[in-house]
């Protein structure tokens, strides 16, 4: 630890880091929540209204429902890929390394990580063209293997398209968790497995008393992170589906970006984008109030 | 964890045991049917978009090309002017990349080893504007970058990633630098340093890994950002590959083969730089969350 090293002469440092964040960070933001309590179109003079555009979003049923939505989306971005990459990660860990040796592991995990890497805006022309309803190839083929009553128009019907979208975020995220839960395996000393082999544990026992037991910080971290991750989506629906069919995948970001640039609501879109982000500072630090006093508790 | 160093993993390269244990098999083969799930859509891809149009009517989406034709890709590429759109990505992602990791290094220097006072709640600002969702920023900053004639423009891009990308950088670096080893920085001090000559030649030097994990991360995250780009870059020649591609999402001009010819050339960069970046990331982000 670098101890007392708090000599003068250092602020000095922080002099283009400060003024960078007070131009791009800070005065937008307080611009933002200003403007939240005013009616403006972005051309002229931004007119009071106090928490007019608040209690209208509080009656508006397409605001509601765009938290709706979110709920389901941490469903597919932030529960079931931890969820499923902690079975993963732990199978390709201490399962497929042991008896098919690493480079399998390692391939599995680099395939699972790929869709992680492709751009957002990749990825939604990736699916809309597989899923379009008349030149996609998801419904050819179903059409061809004689499944056309499957064949539905996957994002254009109201009915299914958040659960497709849903799909497709199940399918972006998955490698996120499968990485990190595999690095923090790593910390695991393996005499912890050897001993309870010896005890007769089987594989599931061994998989809930000590893997997800030991890989707590990753498991917070990955599902702060992810959940975040949900709350702020953006470009995966813009590309999909425009928060269509009829707003039914409508998220809260492009609730907002539609009444800045589309609709020049710019105060009911500020007051929209406000409340995401006191939602997302409030859960993050509830989040990391968990961690710190679940770390405390174990290290008791 | 710091990044500077991974524990390496536990080793199991003896020589694959012979499977014989029919669960052993049964593991194996239900994990290659979702690796060939997860990657399948992106062979759909790459399989149509070297397929000519003709034969994609009439054979479908699943069938082997006869012949590659590579028009789709072409015609794509001169419709859309695609040279400019990565040039437009990378000097922009470059110069981020650059600038975030020198924003990064200042502060960090500030915070992690001068230690200055406030630095908590300077640690807490960064960490807040890291959670900040960009539709927050987004409209100020539209209406101000208009107001200083830098609306629609590579450079307002640029500036606005390098602050944004350096907060985390600022967040990681001083956790990093904070455990810097203090016999080197007294070192440079008895020998006469100046603290502006201390950074450079002996904290930058030392922790050039993690610079460089950040680097990674600082312009692949700006290469695939996608919602500021969408408001700012307006003009065709300005624009950023994400935004090139989204935008043409859904146009009357777009038919299966040349989706699927648009996707494969926006795929290519970003597996170039997975395959490059490979190492350098999968330790990144791991360490870049665990503190």
């Amino acid at each position: 630890m670098a101890g007392k090293r708090r000599q003068s002469g250092y602020a000095v440092y922080l002099v283009p880091g400060v003024i960078a964040s007070l131009a791009v960070i800070v005065v937008p933001l307080v611009m933002t929540v200003g403007i939240s309590f005013t009616r403006w179109s972005g051309i002229g003079e931004p007119i009071w209204i106090g928490f007019a555009n608040y209690t209208r979003l509080a009656r508006d049923a397409d605001f509601w429902a765009s938290f709706g939505h979110i709920l389901l989306l941490i469903l597919a971005m932030a529960v079931l890929p931890t969820l499923l990459g902690l079975v993963l990660a732990a199978v390709l860990f201490d399962y497929v390394a042991k008896h098919f040796g690493n480079r399998w592991a390692g391939v599995f995990r680099a395939g699972y990580y790929l869709p992680q890497v492709l751009p957002v805006a990749v990825t939604g022309i990736v699916w809309g063209w597989i899923l379009h309803p008349e030149y996609g190839a998801l419904n050819r083929v179903l059409n061809s293997v004689g499944l056309s009553r499957l064949a539905v128009n996957w994002l254009g019907d109201p009915r299914y398209a958040l659960y497709t979208v849903m799909g497709i975020m199940v399918w972006i995220q998955l490698g996120y968790p499968i990485v990190m839960f595999m690095s923090g395996l790593q910390r695991i000393d393996p005499e912890l497995y050897e001993a309870a082999d010896l005890d007769g544990a089987t594989w599931w026992q061994r998989f809930r008393k000590i893997t997800v037991y030991l890989i707590r910080p990753e498991f917070y971290v990955v599902l702060i992170t992810t959940t975040i991750a949900a709350l702020k989506i953006f470009g995966q629906v813009f590309v999909l589906t425009r928060g269509g069919p009829s707003n039914a995948t409508l998220v809260p970001s492009y609730f907002a970006y539609k009444n800045f640039f589309e609709k020049a609501q710019v105060g009911y879109g500020s007051a929209i984008s406000t409340v995401l982000t006191v939602i997302i500072i409030v859960l993050a630090f509830v989040f990391l109030r968990l961690q710190n006093r679940a770390e405390r508790t174990a290290s008791q | 964890m710091t990044l500077t160093e991974t524990r390496p993993s536990v080793r199991h390269d003896r020589p694959a045991v012979k499977p014989r244990n029919p669960t052993r098999f049964a593991v194996f083969f239900a994990l290659l049917v979702l690796l060939l799930l997860v990657v399948a859509p992106l062979l759909v891809v790459a399989l149509n978009a070297v397929k000519s149009p003709a034969q994609y009517a009439s054979n479908g989406p699943l069938s082997l090309p006869d012949h590659l034709y590579f028009n789709g890709i072409l015609d794509f590429w001169n419709r859309v002017d695609f040279g400019q759109k990565l040039w437009n990505s990378f000097i922009s992602s470059f110069a981020v990349a650059v600038l975030g990791v020198l924003l990064s290094i200042l502060n960090a220097y500030a915070l992690g080893i001068g230690r200055v006072r406030g630095r908590i709640w300077f640690l807490i600002f960064f960490l807040v504007a890291n959670l900040l969702p960009q539709e927050v920023l987004v409209y100020p900053l539209y209406y101000l970058s208009k107001q200083l004639g830098l609306y629609d423009s590579l450079f307002s891009i640029v500036i606005i990633f390098t602050v944004v990308q350096s907060a985390f950088g600022t967040y990681l670096l001083t956790s990093v630098y904070a455990e810097f080893p203090t016999e080197l920085l007294d070192a440079a001090e008895v020998d006469g340093a100046s603290r502006w000559r201390t950074l450079w030649w002996v904290v930058v030097p030392v922790s050039r890994p993690t610079l460089g994990v950040l680097f990674t991360f600082f312009f692949i995250w700006t290469w695939n950002e996608f919602f500021l780009p969408l408001v700012f870059l307006v003009s065709n020649d300005r624009q950023t590959v994400p935004v090139a591609l989204g935008v043409l999402q859904g146009d009357r001009l777009m038919d299966a083969t040349t989706t699927s010819a648009s996707a494969l050339i926006g795929i290519l960069p970003a597996m170039l730089f997975f395959l490059i970046f490979q190492r350098t990331l999968t330790r990144g982000i791991t360490a870049g969350a665990l503190k």
